[in-house]
């Protein structure tokens, strides 16, 4: 089976630093799969890839079999990539649900349409009753939804999810946890999410791909991966393995 | 000898555009530190112009003399209209800052118009038609004095830039805001210096202007925009871009209007401007954003 | 047009159907003096209401909107003084003269990555150039200016803009109302979300599939063409071009005052605005001629901008319908 996202070889380099090195590994539909490592391990980079926003020095990203490393952010969007940020962007002057019309009419070119896509979208996340309010008004946790509303409302076939549950309360990171394995489950939407939250890497991941300066050093379950002893070392130093 | 000719109108634009310069050092300050957008650049030019005009023709004092006192009158009017009126503007959207300060430019030009009416005002100096002979070339006093007193408060900001504490302190604020507050810098009352800087550049260089052009109140948006024009041209964030900038407008001015007709001769600094900010949007001299 | 009307609340409609009949019932009532303030008004609400569409929805802050002004009042201009092709006509040449300039404009900011204050100067930069180059040039008459004739056989061929104050008066109305219903419909399109999309987080629209680019270019030419029809009634109503006016910053700075002091990204923000600012221009005018001091007047004004950008920079509107309780989407 055609894997829906293969990243083959994939590196980047910023002047002298090399932030991302010879990256490889593929995701299946409907699977998900966690990107985790420390801080500055270049899993933001390697999504920026992904969604465009920067080009790989070296590899090739392939999506649904054909080549996506060179377009730009709205082509990505367009074949099906949907993507949130770290530091959340919402349309600040805009209501949630007009935030989510926008991404409704990617699909949806007549706009009562797209409003009704964004309402059912709405309703999924738990966020209906806000939808008058201005998104600048939000609570992080809701402004993290509305981002994945927003998102989703692409309709993507790959979501892209860059750490969605950072500052969340756990009750709130379940949440979270639970309506993104609920479309898995319900819609085969498959999901790549970098994060930090073991919490959540651990309830919803069915596979664990870690970075570590920039490499990939680890790839499995995750119950295997955080007791490989590479794993806990770049997390916790050569202490720890002792 | 037409190349004596060419020459001449050359040296012409460089002196003349290290006046233009010094004036556009003033917004390359502002704009580079406060980043306020002070439409209302060239309208202070002419004020400072008249003032000059005004002491000379009341007092006889030479402007080459009174720049340095308008000059500290212009900084504490640029301390106090940044610290009062203007620093609430200071996050706010482009469009609200240029209204404010395209309200403080209407204000100004039609104030001068009130007080001296439409027609221009020159300072009739002694000197005005005395002239050096340098080789072939005959250069007016004024102009080299002018330019030289112009490079003179350059070098003197550098220094302060450079070697003073404040100086250093508003560079902070230039490069790294939020940086700068969080070490303790006092951010208000450097924005309040940085607007008073430059506006007594402002100050200087119009008292010096009043020696090669007569002062009038239309005179303010054309040196607005031939002040943005240098800054951008020569590069924001460099002072001696500025100055540079200046130059090159002073001279390509005084070359277009000489070769193809006085009233083109902005026509290639605006389309120079339009190059500059597709191409090369840091100018000559400025550090890449 | 008929679902923009039902969408309204009913004293939305009453309000706005009531400001329309007292407009198109005006001239019976009104003095020579007020109606040509109200031609003045309605103009620059049009006109402002162009502007809007790229700034208060896009986000593009263009300070060189008379080029497409002067570029639609030169071509409409000269199709009439030297081929005598009637406005009907010769707004599509300024149309599309209009847009080819826009798109220029446009095309070099946004392929090229010029943003906020330097697209600003980029506009500006454009219509200076644009008017030393008019100055300059022999077939449009250069400095001298340009000309249209005062032929009394004409007077009452209204299709053609020729006769009395009214033929002005209700063209600039149908202007006015027209360019209301475009706004309405455009903001509450595909496209209008798109550009508010853009204007918000350009970064965050594309990640959702928008092509900024192509939505950027679509605001400028919209604009601008829409502009240049505001130039063509410009031509016919003054009957006299002259580059130095008609592309000096001055009209750039005049014709965006009205949109902003009266709500950016408003509908009826640019109407507002205009109805404000002409008229206080003119009692200005009135009331300090009696000082004998030129430019006591735009020293007032001046102030003014000052106090209302100072007090409710998101403009007069917004705030208006509050009191009004009518509910507007926010800018």
């Amino acid at each position: 089976m055609t894997p829906l996202l293969a990243v083959d070889g994939v590196s980047k380099h910023f002047r002298g630093l090399l932030a991302v090195d010879r990256v490889s590994f593929a995701v299946a539909p409907g699977d998900i799969l966690a990107v985790i490592g420390p801080n500055g391990a270049g899993k933001t980079t390697l999504f920026n890839m992904i969604a465009g926003v920067l080009a790989p020095d070296d590899g090739t990203i392939a999506f649904a079999g054909e080549r996506i490393d060179r377009l730009a952010p709205d082509a990505i969007c367009r074949r099906g990539i949907g993507r949130t940020f770290q530091i959340v962007r919402p349309f600040p002057a805009l209501t949630v649900e007009e935030n989510v019309v926008v991404g409704a009419l990617l699909r949806h070119h007549h706009v009562a349409s797209a409003r009704r896509h964004a309402l059912a979208v709405l309703e999924r996340l738990d966020l209906i009753d806000k939808r008058a309010q201005p998104a600048s008004t939000l609570t992080l946790p809701d402004r993290k939804r509305l981002e994945m509303a927003r998102a989703l409302a692409t309709e993507p076939k790959l979501l892209l999810l860059d750490e969605v549950m950072a500052g969340l309360r756990p009750t709130e990171t379940d949440r979270m946890v639970a309506i993104l394995s609920g479309l898995n489950r319900d819609s085969g939407l498959t999901i790549v999410l970098i994060e930090h939250v073991m919490r959540a890497v651990m309830a919803l991941a069915r596979r664990v791909l870690v970075l570590h300066h920039g490499a990939a050093i680890a790839e499995g379950p995750p119950a295997a991966i955080v007791r490989e002893p590479a794993v806990i070392q770049s997390y916790l130093g050569e202490e720890a393995l002792a | 000898m037409t190349w004596s000719i060419y020459l001449g109108v050359v040296v012409q634009g460089v002196l003349t555009g290290l006046v233009y310069g010094l004036m556009a050092l003033g917004l390359s300050v502002i704009f580079g530190v406060v980043r306020v957008v002070n439409f209302a650049h060239g309208e202070f030019a002419v004020v400072a112009m008249y003032a000059a005009f005004l002491l000379f023709r009341e007092l006889g004092l030479d402007p080459l003399v009174t720049m340095l006192p308008i000059a500290a009158a212009f900084f504490i009017v640029g301390f106090a209209l940044q610290a009062t009126l203007i620093n609430s503007f200071v996050g706010r959207s482009e469009h609200e800052q240029f209204i404010l300060l395209v309200g403080v430019a209407i204000v100004i030009l039609n104030g001068l118009l009130m007080l001296f009416g439409p027609d221009a005002r020159p300072a009739n100096l002694p000197y005005a038609f005395d002239s050096y002979a340098i080789g072939p070339l005959f250069i007016d006093k004024v102009r080299i004095y002018s330019a030289v007193a112009a490079l003179a408060i350059a070098a003197g900001l550098f220094a302060f830039f450079r070697y003073t504490v404040t100086g250093t302190a508003i560079r902070a604020c230039a490069d790294n805001l939020t940086g700068a507050a969080v070490v303790g810098l006092n951010v208000k009352r450097l924005y309040a210096i940085t607007f008073g800087i430059g506006l007594a550049c402002v100050g200087a260089a119009g008292a010096l202007m009043v020696t090669i052009a007569d002062a009038a109140p239309n005179l303010g948006p054309a040196y607005t925009l031939l002040a943005f024009i240098i800054v951008i041209v020569g590069g924001l964030g460099s002072m001696a871009g500025a100055l540079v900038g200046g130059v090159l407008i002073g001279v390509s001015e005084a070359l277009a209007g000489f070769i193809i007709q006085p009233s083109m001769k902005s026509m290639f600094s605006f389309a120079l401007l339009i190059a500059v900010l597709v191409l090369r949007p840091h100018g000559l001299l400025g550090r890449r954003a | 047009m008929i679902e923009l009307w039902r969408g309204l609340e009913p004293r939305a409609r009453g309000l706005i159907a009531g400001f329309f009949a007292v407009l198109l019932a005006a001239p019976l009532v009104a003095d020579r003096y007020l109606v040509s303030v109200l031609t003045l008004v309605l103009y620059y609400a049009y006109v402002g209401q162009a502007w809007n569409l790229m700034m208060g929805y896009a986000g593009q802050l263009s300070l060189g909107h008379a080029l497409y002004v002067g570029l639609g009042a030169y071509a409409a201009a000269l199709l009439w003084v030297h081929f005598g092709i009637g406005p009907w006509l010769g707004v599509l040449a300024a149309i599309l003269l209009a847009m080819a300039f826009g798109a220029v404009v446009g095309w070099l900011g946004f392929r090229f990555g010029v943003e906020g204050v330097y697209f600003a100067l980029l506009t500006i930069a454009s219509a200076e150039f644009t008017r030393i180059a008019f100055d300059n040039m022999g077939f449009t008459g250069g400095s001298g200016g340009l000309f249209l004739p005062y032929q009394r056989e004409r007077l009452g061929e209204w299709w053609n803009l020729r006769g009395g104050q009214l033929v002005f008066y209700y063209a600039a109305l149908a202007l006015a109302a027209g360019g209301v219903v475009l706004a309405a419909r455009l903001s509450r399109s595909r496209l209008g979300y798109q550009w508010l999309a853009v204007r918000e987080d350009e970064t965050a629209a594309r990640s959702l599939g928008i092509d900024a680019f192509g939505v950027k270019m679509k605001a400028v030419l919209v604009s601008s063409g829409m502009t240049a029809v505001g130039g063509v009634f410009y031509a016919f109503y003054y009957n006299n071009l002259f580059p130095a006016q008609i592309f000096d910053i001055e009209r750039s700075i005049e014709l965006i005052l009205g949109p902003i002091v009266g709500g950016l990204g408003t509908v009826f923000g640019p109407v507002i605005g205009a109805f404000i600012l002409t008229p206080l221009g003119e009692s200005l005018i009135a009331l300090t001629a009696r000082l004998d001091a030129p430019g006591a007047k735009a020293v007032f004004y001046g102030l003014t901008l000052i106090a209302i950008i100072y007090v409710r920079p998101n403009g007069v509107w917004p705030w208006l319908a509050r009191l009004l309780g009518l509910k507007e989407r926010a800018p």
